[in-house]
């Protein structure tokens, strides 16, 4: 039984206590401003500038018209050198990621009867993601630079297709793209489940949770006021994050508002209802802060494919990340910011989040007993 | 629900409650009559909570039935919560609201609204004389205060029982009395109380005690009960020192003995009267010693074991206009006191009056705004390590590691005191056989009775044999039988040449003190030994005063 009056009063306190307490502020205002920031600034997955060294032993038409397309490449920024000493030792020393060596017989690859040119790539592995990329790039590097010779001078190298790549939904591969919108996950996971379970916890911890329950307020009450209260707190924090995306970091929004809408609400009272779960198990600050992090904020980050692409993670990690609601509200965030609103996709997202919402709730309905022991 | 007036308000049958294996009250049966102030008295781990929060239907009995009002509290906890005030013991405010922004919330919950809200408001604030703050933060409040306003919030719709948990924990005696007052006029319109405490003297007041002790009731009834059994056998005789103490208690023919001031308060065995002894009126705590079948005997075996203080400063510590400021605000105002060596120095005074502050600053715990305080003349500030070898601390709460067992608490007190080897070895063996740890030596220090967990406390700090231990409400919760036992020790420290420095709001604590320094808005009121404190009270009105009664008429003014 709800009586509306009880819950009113409720939630009015909890305005009341949200509004002098200066941390939910924090986690509801600042913190996804600076997460959106850090994303969307600091975090990058493309790189654009590497430092590598190269050493040029050929000097040779050839070999100038090909240094001249990995300078021009915006992914590098090149460090040319004679001496193949100096330019490893800058690599041992950390100063370049890595270098590619054109050796004096360069030129000469149009004769060899294989036809593949003879230049060295090293990498610094100590950082292999990064290593690879810089062979990866080089390897684009050369093949452009094979392709402009074909249409320059109609000379057909090794290269025997030509791929002509378009990517969609994201054309630049800004990382940012895809960034940016998942991050509105962790948010509101932040919101839904840790400030929750931190402030219901506090009722505990301060004994007013005892008070309350010894007055004729009846647990749905409580669990109500609190479900509302940061509800609202959670939509609010989530339109000045969509706000943000769209323009501070000129993110396109392609798909509707309204869909983005209903999905960042359904998500959130999924997440509302894990926060409240963990808050009837965790009855002190530091136990909730604990649950919430190791049960909403990590699998989130981690497995939600907002940083890491779930096809590439091993299958068994793939079918844990079934169980994690922010993986289908990342999917919806990645498709209506990028793609559009594609329908089927988004109702089924938001009908499997709001079918682990169910759940959460059924078993918080059953544990919540307004009692002590 | 008037047609229960000559029912009992409150039926408890065969009430037992256990966590695990641990059995919290064991059966307990007993009706309480409507509208009286029903004492729940008992050291802490008696139960006290336990039985309120089953009375609050906030628990389940393991067993047996509670009825309030006719009510089952496992079927119809809706309907005792409708008709129940209840007030847990860590206040349940919310600090970060106003007092007015409270009220509010608790009227409504209880659906107190329009014209009957502002007239209960008013009543309720004049009541608790809490007016003039209604726009000040509840966490701003004093401790007396938050009570008032804990219980202002729990009178908005007048319960029919009200439960208090230990409302004067934490209160210094002027509230304590103020909150008393209140009490009595609600059960005077009606209202059943239930008020549980650890203070012993709060018994006397109820016109009806439970006394709990360790899950059992041991007594029910009008207080007087117990005190009458007590007639004829309680005197005071002068003392001419501490070591008198030991000799008394370890006679056959008495059952208790403490110091009172310049006097040892002796409780005799039942037909025999003390010689020498002036009769004076039995405590409750006297009936419950007697209960519990007296006072532990014999000597301290710590102090015995402790080695003479042979460091013959007059003056241990010398505080010169010790001043400390938070912000603007002064929380202590230029104090100054000497403690003389071998002396138990008391600081007494309410909350947030600054004992705790000047006690920490004594300690070398905070930084001294301005002024000097020096242990043997060295400085806490600038020479803490030195200073500090000589010092024992025994912080108030239970300030051991809980997940460590008792050996390793032991370890780890006697390295941080510089202990090694043998000398470490032979220290903690000691201690062990001093305060019989042997069959808990491998349980961590959480699960250990309340007794033992003082006990160790005490024990980690001192070890080293401090020549100067600081005590800071050293036996506030405990039960009158381990104060009786920490007291023994502290005593026969003091014989050895030990110095003692207690804050405390216990004023049976108080009275074991040489001299007292009663601190009041960060001053010094005045420094006495209790019985010219108790002198300074006398009035036509009341000229016999007690410890409590000075403290409140000296605080009040009239130092």
């Amino acid at each position: 039984m709800v009586n509306p009056r009880r819950l009113k009063a409720l939630i009015v306190k909890e305005f009341h206590q949200i509004v002098r307490d200066v941390s939910s502020i924090l986690i509801c205002v600042v913190l996804p401003t600076v997460l959106l920031i850090l994303y969307g600034f600091g975090v990058s997955l493309d790189f654009k500038n590497m430092k590598i060294g190269l050493v040029m032993e050929d000097t040779a038409p050839d070999a100038q018209s090909f240094v001249k397309a990995l300078v021009d490449s915006r992914y590098f920024n090149v460090d040319i050198g004679r001496d193949r000493k100096r330019i490893e030792q800058d690599v041992v020393d950390g100063k370049l990621l890595g270098m590619v060596v054109i050796p004096s017989y360069f030129s000469q690859f149009r004769e060899r009867t294989d036809k593949i040119a003879p230049i060295q790539v090293i990498a610094d592995g100590t950082n292999p993601n990064t290593a690879s990329f810089v062979q990866n790039y080089v390897d684009a590097a050369f093949e452009g630079w094979l392709q402009q010779q074909y249409y320059e001078s109609g000379w057909r190298g090794q290269l025997l297709i030509d791929p002509q790549i378009r990517y969609w939904f994201n054309e630049s591969l800004d990382s940012r793209y895809f960034i940016l919108p998942g991050s509105l996950a962790i948010t509101m996971t932040l919101i839904g489940a840790l400030l929750t379970a931190l402030v219901i916890a506090r009722e505990w911890e301060r004994g007013t949770m005892e008070s309350l329950m010894a007055t004729s307020v009846t647990s749905s009450e409580i669990m109500l006021g609190k479900l509302l209260s940061y509800f609202i707190l959670g939509m609010v924090s989530f339109i000045l994050s969509i706000f943000f995306t769209i323009f501070a970091f000129g993110v396109p929004l392609r798909g509707s508002l309204l869909a983005l809408m209903l999905s960042g609400a359904v998500f959130l009272f999924t997440a509302l209802g894990l926060g409240l779960l963990i808050s009837t198990l965790a009855k002190n600050q530091f136990v909730a802060s604990q649950a919430a992090l190791n049960a909403a904020f990590l699998p989130s980050y981690m497995l939600s494919g907002f940083l890491f692409e779930i096809s590439s993670m091993p299958v068994p990690i793939q079918w844990m990340t079934y169980a994690i609601p922010a993986r289908y509200f990342v999917s919806c965030l990645q498709t209506l910011f990028l793609a559009g609103n594609i329908w089927p996709l988004i109702l089924k997202n938001i009908a499997i989040m709001f079918g682990i919402a169910l759940i959460f709730y059924a078993i918080l309905v059953k544990k919540m007993v307004k009692r002590l022991d | 629900m008037k047609n229960g007036a000559a029912l009992p308000i409150i039926r408890i049958d065969d009430l037992t409650k256990s966590f695990g294996k641990e059995e919290a009250l064991q059966h307990l049966s007993v009706d309480l009559p409507k509208g009286q102030i029903i004492g729940l008295v008992g050291p802490d781990g008696a139960g006290k909570t336990t039985l309120i929060r089953l009375l609050a239907a906030l628990m389940l009995p393991s067993s047996g039935q509670i009825t309030i009002n006719g009510f089952d509290t496992v079927k119809e906890a809706e309907k005792i919560h409708n008709s129940i005030g209840y007030m847990p013991q860590r206040f349940g405010l919310y600090e970060d609201l106003t007092v007015m922004q409270n009220l509010v919330l608790y009227a409504d919950l209880n659906g107190v609204m329009g014209e009957e809200r502002k007239k209960v408001f008013e009543q309720l604030l004049s009541f608790t004389g809490l007016s003039p703050f209604t726009k000040r933060l509840a966490g701003n409040l004093s401790g007396g205060m938050k009570q008032k306003l804990g219980l202002a919030c729990t009178l908005i719709r007048k319960p029919d029982v009200l439960l208090l948990d230990e409302p004067s924990v934490g209160v210094d005696p002027i509230s304590r009395r103020e909150l008393w007052k209140m009490i009595q006029g609600l059960a005077a319109e009606g209202i059943s109380i239930i008020w549980s405490t650890i203070y012993l003297d709060e018994a006397e007041k109820c016109s009806r005690v439970l006394l709990l002790n360790e899950g059992k009731m041991l007594f029910n009834g009008p207080p007087s009960e117990m005190t009458d059994k007590m007639k004829g056998r309680v005197f005071l005789v002068p003392k001419e020192k501490r070591a008198d103490l030991v000799e008394i208690v370890n006679r056959e023919d008495v059952v208790d003995a403490t110091i009172q001031g310049a006097d040892i308060r002796v409780v005799t065995k039942e037909s025999h009267p003390f010689a020498k002894g002036k009769p004076v009126k039995p405590r409750f705590e006297d009936a419950f010693i007697d209960l519990l079948g007296g006072s532990p005997k014999g000597k301290s075996k710590l102090a015995e074991n402790a080695p003479e203080v042979a460091n013959d400063h007059e003056f241990v510590i010398k505080v010169e206009n010790l001043t400390k400021k938070f912000g603007d605000f002064t929380a202590v105002d230029s104090i100054s006191f000497q403690v003389k060596k071998g002396e138990i120095f008391g600081l007494l005074g309410p909350n947030g009056a600054g004992k705790s502050t000047t006690f920490k600053m004594l300690c070398g715990l905070l930084k001294i705004t301005s002024g000097k305080a020096t242990v043997y003349g060295k400085s806490l500030i600038d020479a803490p390590a030195e200073a500090r070898e000589h010092i024992g601390y025994m912080a108030q709460k239970f300030s051991l590691y809980g997940d460590m067992s008792v050996l390793q608490n032991l370890q780890f007190f006697s390295g941080v005191y510089n202990l090694e080897g043998e000398k470490q070895k032979t220290a903690i063996e000691q201690m062990i056989e001093i305060f019989n740890f042997e069959p808990y030596l491998d349980s961590p220090a959480k699960e250990l009775p309340l007794g033992y967990k003082q006990r160790l406390g005490l024990a980690c700090a001192v070890m080293h044999h401090p020549e100067i231990l600081f005590l800071d409400e050293p036996t506030s919760g405990v039960d009158p039988i381990t104060r009786r036992e920490f007291w023994n020790h502290i005593n026969g420290l003091v014989e050895k040449g030990t110095t003692i420095i207690v804050t405390t709001h216990f004023m049976d604590e108080a009275e074991n003190c040489d001299r007292i320094g009663l601190i009041f808005q960060g001053k010094i009121v005045t420094i006495g030994a209790p019985d010219e404190l108790k002198k300074k009270a006398k009035t036509e009105q009341n000229p016999d005063p007690t410890l409590e009664d000075a403290f409140i008429y000296l605080v009040e003014g009239h130092g």
